[in-house]
This record gives structure tokens, sequence and C-alpha cells, in this order.
């Protein structure tokens, strides 16, 4: 009997021993590429943690059908770990420890949105983990030094800058009024910094400068100070919340405004929602698939979409596009380094320079990318009350001519 | 500090109607919460998740065609048979007990539908159209959404109709003998065990109304339902427990504080200075509380 559980005891630790190491060799097994990522499947950001997720899977799918990665003469495969991070910034941070010093993930791809990416920064600095990130745009991720990580999007404060030069340039060159109204979180906050810079640059007046609280839901006193103050500009961001609340209650309370620049209007499904109302608002986006990017995996947006939209059933948010992007931009990192130490990679990746499908990519020293514009687009709507959004700025990619003023609400 | 609110005479009276319409509609919420307070002694977390669901409701009918105008109709009597269950599964099991377990456990509660609200209808922000337009005052320069005053009057009928309600029928009656004397109340016959369940369901009933409401004026998310509780528990609080008719005063007061204070000091302050009101009332409340004990001595 007594023999019997020492066997049993000496078997189970050896069982213990042996997954232990097969997990902590998980990086690069057989002819995986391992990638780690915590993804907010459930939470408030769960839809948008599914855009990046399905992002992600779509990237891994095409490259891996299409030859996968070659290093060092071998080909590899991409593999993905995923785990839930319920959108809370914390249980991100935790699982970036786990998926490194557990699952033994040496490269990292990011979460969804500013706020959980600036949790897990701090912890793949410290592994010296290598980490791509497609959507975190806040301004103070890149300015805290980190050397390992690398965001495939351009920072907040670029978002709504085009905005302000186009209402300057219409204007004569002339200095503009600003009115602008913004949540008090990270992203929002930056989008707001880039506002003040453009202001200052282009000699605009900020004539309302309003902070929203997160659990806002009435932007009633803001929008009657608008229709007070008459400013050439209206400048929104909170979120999804945000830009539907402003469509909502500008069209209710029929503010006139010559330019109303927001973010947000895509994963707010602003025209689906609003319909007319969401009419003649600019909108900031990373992507969209009309641009004329190319690559060798995805061709060029329009493909891009119309492949997603097969494999997922729906138009695919740039919150996608910029996810699958990551991954172009590690398979590419990794052949140029021909080699899976971390430093290595790191280095190849800050030297990226190439063209995706989303736009080209090329790396700050702080991580950022430089080499794609934000564009902008309007919603425009048919008699018939069907609208789309098109682009309009910057001019080389517009495929309709931005409306300007917007007309007032008694002759719409 | 910006006085702009009082230099424009039209944006004084837009900012006085916007927060009276506000705190209508806010005050429908602390009705419910009010009178299960008084009644079952219990602080519900719950209430804004309830609203909330009110809200999916509204926007469900909004989404299969069916004007969600008629969600203030639907909606309460869906939420009275939600609120039932909810008591049934488990507010019956801590009715008697102390506050704190009671908050435990609808704070228990508020988490679950939460996340069942996230996993079933997703993450989005939602809203639903009623296409109601807009009333304009003044030559166009007070607007009020048709929606708003919507709210405001169907909110005005769901609270009017409770209090003749609770004045005239038996339950009503059987509802405001419990909420003063629940052994008395038992010993004289009344059933404390159904008028404690309609209680829930009639305070989940007019979440439900006001949810619609919510869904056709603002917007509607899972997690958005805690600043509905928070509104009502400080419209309760300075109303004094037990006084109905006080809910409604101090939901159009806080209405109307809020505007302002979102006009003067800023948007940003606007949650903020609601709190700060909240403490002053209540250290207001302890100082004229301790001068009467002092006077009892």
């Amino acid at each position: 009997m007594k023999i019997k559980n020492i066997l049993i005891t000496f078997f189970s630790a050896i069982a213990i021993l042996f997954s232990t190491s097969v997990i902590s060799l998980a990086k690069v097994v057989g002819d995986k590429i391992v990638l780690g990522a915590a993804i907010s499947l459930t939470g408030k950001y769960s839809s948008n943690g599914v855009h990046t997720q399905n992002g992600y899977n779509m990237a891994v799918d095409r490259i891996n059908s299409m030859g996968g990665v070659k290093v060092g003469g071998k080909t590899y495969k991409f593999d993905i770990i995923y785990y839930d991070d319920e959108s809370n910034p914390k249980r991100a941070a935790q699982l970036a420890e786990r998926l490194i010093s557990q699952d033994g993930v040496e490269f990292m791809l990011g979460p969804y949105s500013s706020g959980l990416t600036k949790a897990i920064a701090p912890v793949t600095e410290k592994y010296g983990v290598p980490m791509v990130e497609a959507n975190g745009a806040s301004r103070s991720l890149f300015t805290k030094g980190y050397k390992y990580l690398f965001a495939v999007l351009a920072p907040a404060n670029l978002y709504l800058d085009v905005a302000i030069e186009t209402a300057v340039e219409l204007n004569g060159g002339k200095g503009v009024k600003i009115a602008q109204a913004f949540e008090q979180d990270a992203f929002s906050q930056d989008v707001r910094l880039g506002i003040l810079d453009a202001a200052e640059r282009t000699g605009s007046e900020i004539v309302i400068d309003d902070k929203l609280p997160k659990e806002l839901n009435d932007m009633a006193a803001t929008l009657a100070k608008v229709k007070a103050v008459k400013p050439d500009v209206l400048v929104v961001s909170g979120h999804t919340k945000g830009a539907l609340t402003a469509i909502r209650q500008i069209a209710e309370m029929k503010v006139d405004v010559p330019m109303l620049a927001m973010t947000h209007c895509d994963a707010a499904k602003l025209s689906k929602q609003h319909g007319k109302n969401s009419e003649y608002a600019l909108c900031a986006s990373q992507w969209h698939k009309t641009l004329t990017y190319k690559d060798d995996f995805f061709k060029d947006g329009m493909t891009y979409a119309a492949d997603f939209e097969k494999e997922f059933g729906y138009d695919p948010p740039y919150q996608s596009a910029e996810s699958s992007a990551a991954l172009l931009v590690f398979k590419d990192a990794f052949e140029r380094a021909n080699s899976f130490d971390q430093k290595k990679v790191r280095d190849a990746l800050a030297a990226t320079n190439m063209q995706t499908f989303y736009g080209n990519i090329k790396f700050a020293p702080g991580g950022q990318n430089v080499d794609k514009p934000m564009v902008l687009f309007q919603v425009m709507c048919d008699d018939a009350g069907k609208c789309e959004n098109k682009v309009v700025a910057p001019l080389k990619w517009a495929s309709a001519e931005l409306i300007h003023p917007i007309p007032k609400w008694s002759e719409r | 500090m910006d006085f702009l609110v009082f230099q424009v005479p039209m944006l004084t009276i837009q900012a006085l109607l916007d927060g009276l319409l506000l705190g209508i509609l806010f005050a429908l919420i602390a009705y419910g919460m009010a009178l299960q307070w008084g009644v079952m002694n219990i602080i519900n977390i719950a209430q804004g998740d309830l609203v909330i669901l009110g809200g999916y409701i509204a926007y469900f009918m909004y989404l299969y065609g069916i004007h969600p105008g008629w969600g203030v109709i639907v909606s309460p009597i869906i939420m009275y048979f939600v609120g039932i269950g909810i008591y049934k599964l488990v507010i019956n099991k801590v009715v008697d007990r102390d506050l704190f377990i009671s908050i435990l456990a609808t704070f228990g509660i508020s988490i679950l539908f939460m996340q069942l609200m996230n996993f079933a209808f997703g993450a989005d922000v939602v809203l639903a159209n009623s296409g109601y337009g807009t009333t304009m005052l003044f030559d166009n320069s007070v607007t009020l959404p048709n929606s708003k005053i919507f709210s405001a009057v169907i909110s005005i009928i769901f609270a009017i109709g409770l209090v003749i309600y609770m004045k005239r029928s038996k339950l009503g009656r059987a509802i405001r003998a419990t909420a003063q004397n629940a052994r008395a109340a038992k010993i004289l016959g009344v059933d404390t065990e159904k008028v404690y369940a309609a209680t829930f369901g009639i305070n989940a009933a007019l979440c439900g109304v006001a949810g619609a409401l919510i869904s056709i004026t603002f917007t509607i998310h899972p997690y958005m339902g805690l600043p509905y509780t928070i509104r009502s528990f400080m419209i309760v609080i300075v109303a004094g427990l037990g006084n109905l008719p006080g809910v409604a005063v101090s939901g159009m007061g806080l209405g109307i504080f809020e505007e302002f204070a979102d006009y003067i000091l800023g948007t940003e302050f606007r949650i903020g200075s609601v709190f700060l009101l909240l403490v002053l009332i209540l250290v207001y409340r302890r100082f004229k509380l301790s001068r009467k004990r002092e006077y009892l001595k």
C-alpha cells in the first residue's frame, strides 16, 4: 500500500514536471510561433475586443495558409493563446504575467483600448517581451520610453488634427472658433491635447472646453452653450456613448454648427442608429476600406473587407484592420531578424518600414506609427435615407468632396 | 466659473427646463426606491440595472419595428414579473435581516444583471429613436426635445397613478400598513409576504417605465445602471425617508441644481456638485438631529 502511494506521488510529480516543462517551451514549439494576447471578450469592451480578436485570427489564418513565417530556412506558423481580460486593467496585467511567466510566451499582441495597453506595457517591458499592439492610441503610451512596445496605429492626439486644419483652410487660412467636449479618459483627453496643439498652430480660439463625465448621458448644457456662442467647429470625443449622445441631442436641439468632428463613429454605427440625423458628421478613423494601400496577403482594403465579411459576417471596423496589420508586422520582423531572440526581434521591429493594406508602418523611437495619417470621413446620405461613410480627407484618398458648411436644420 | 448662463436669459430658461424635465424622470426612479426602502427597509443597489433592463425591452420593441413609446406600457408589465421573480429568489431571504445584508444581496444582483445583459445584448451602446421631434420656444432659442417632454409627462402620470393606487386600493392600503408597522399589519391579517413581493414588483415596474423613457431620451448600455441608482439614492436621502411628495420635489430640485452646476462650474463638476450637496444636506440633518436630542435630554 505504502509503495503504491509512493509510486503514485512519484509519477504525478514527474507528470507535473513534464507538463510544466512543455508549457514553458511554448514560445516556439515545433513549427509554431506562439503569441499571447489578453483580449476583452467579456465586459464593457467586449464588442471591440471581439473585433480585435477577429482581426488577429483573420491574419493568422491568412499568413499560415500563404506559407507562414520563414526563419532560419524553416517555415513556422502563427498560433495565439488568448485569455479574456474582462475589460479590466488589473486582470489584463495579471494575464500578461501569466502568459509570459507560466505559458512561456515570448511575443505578445496588444489588448483592446489604451487603458488596458497601459496596464500591460509595464509587464511586457519588465520581461523584455516585444509587443505589437493595434488598439492603444493614447499618447502617454509613447512618452514613457518603452523599448518593447510598438503600435501600428497613429497616436490619439492626431485623430482630429486634420479636421481643424481643414476648417482653417476653408476659412481662408484664418483661425476658427472651436467648441470642444471630451470625456475624461486617457484617450479622449489625448485627442483634446491634439486639438489644443492644432488651435495654437493655426491661431484658432477655443471658445468652449467642456470635460464630459464618464457616466455621461446628457450633453444638453454643452450644446445649449454651443447654440449661444456659435463656434465654427464643434469637436466631440467620448467613445461610442459620446458619439451617439451628441448626434441625438444635436438633432433634437437643432444645433447649427458649420463643422462637427468626432471620434468612434463607425464603432457607434452612427449612420445605422441615427440615420439621416448623423449626416454631415466628420469622423476620425485609423483606416477605411477605400484607401489604396496594398500588400501581398490581403491585397488591398476592399479585398480585405470582402474577405472579412465572408468569414465573420460583418463589415470590418478599423479595429479589426489594424489588428490584422499587427501580425503582418510581426511576420516581417521575424523574417528580417531571422531569429527568435527577443532582442533581435525587437530591433527588427524598431526598423520596420513597410506597407500593408492598412497603411504604411514605420515606428518612431516612442513606438507609435508615424507613417500613417488619420483619415476623415463624412457621413453622407442619399434621398432614400441610406447613409454611408465617405472619405473626405486627406485629399489623396478622398472619395467624395467635403460638404461644408453643414446645412442649417431649418433647411434640412 | 462661468456665468454665461445668467448673461443670456434664454440659456437660463433652457437650463431650468432641461433640469426640470430631467429631474422628473429621475424622481420616478427614486419613487420606486423610496417605496421599497420605506416598506421593506431595503436599499436596492440593483435599481439602476432594473432601469437599464427596462430600457432594453423598449429597445428590442424598437428593433422589431414597434414604436418604443409603447415600451412605457409593455416594459413595466414584464418588469413587474421580473421584480416578483427576484423577490421570490433572493429578496425574501434578506427582507427582515440587517440593512447591510440586503445591500450586499442587491449589489450581487446588480453585478449579475450587468453581466447577463452584457452577455445577452452585447456591450454596444444603443438607443431607440422615437421620432418625436422638437418643441421650439422663443424663436428657436430654447429647444425642448419632445422625447424629454414625453418622458416627464409619462413619469408624472405614473407617479400620480401610484399615489392614487396606494390610497384607494386594498393592496395599496396593505402596503402602507406594512410600511408603518409590519408586525401589527401581520397580526391584523395582512399577508406581508405578498405585500413585499408586490412592492418589489411595483418598484421594478416603475424602473421599467423609466428605462423605456431613458432609451428614448438618452442611451442605454449594460454597465450604465449605477448612476441611476446613485441619483435615486440621493433624491430619497434629500427628501427624507417615507416622504413621497418630497421625492418629487427633491428630484426636480436636483435636476435643476445639476443643470446649473453644469453651466457654472463646468460639465466635469456636474456629478461632483451633486455629491457635495448630498454631504451638506447630511451634515445639516445631523446637526438638526443633535439639537433635537439635546432638547430631549
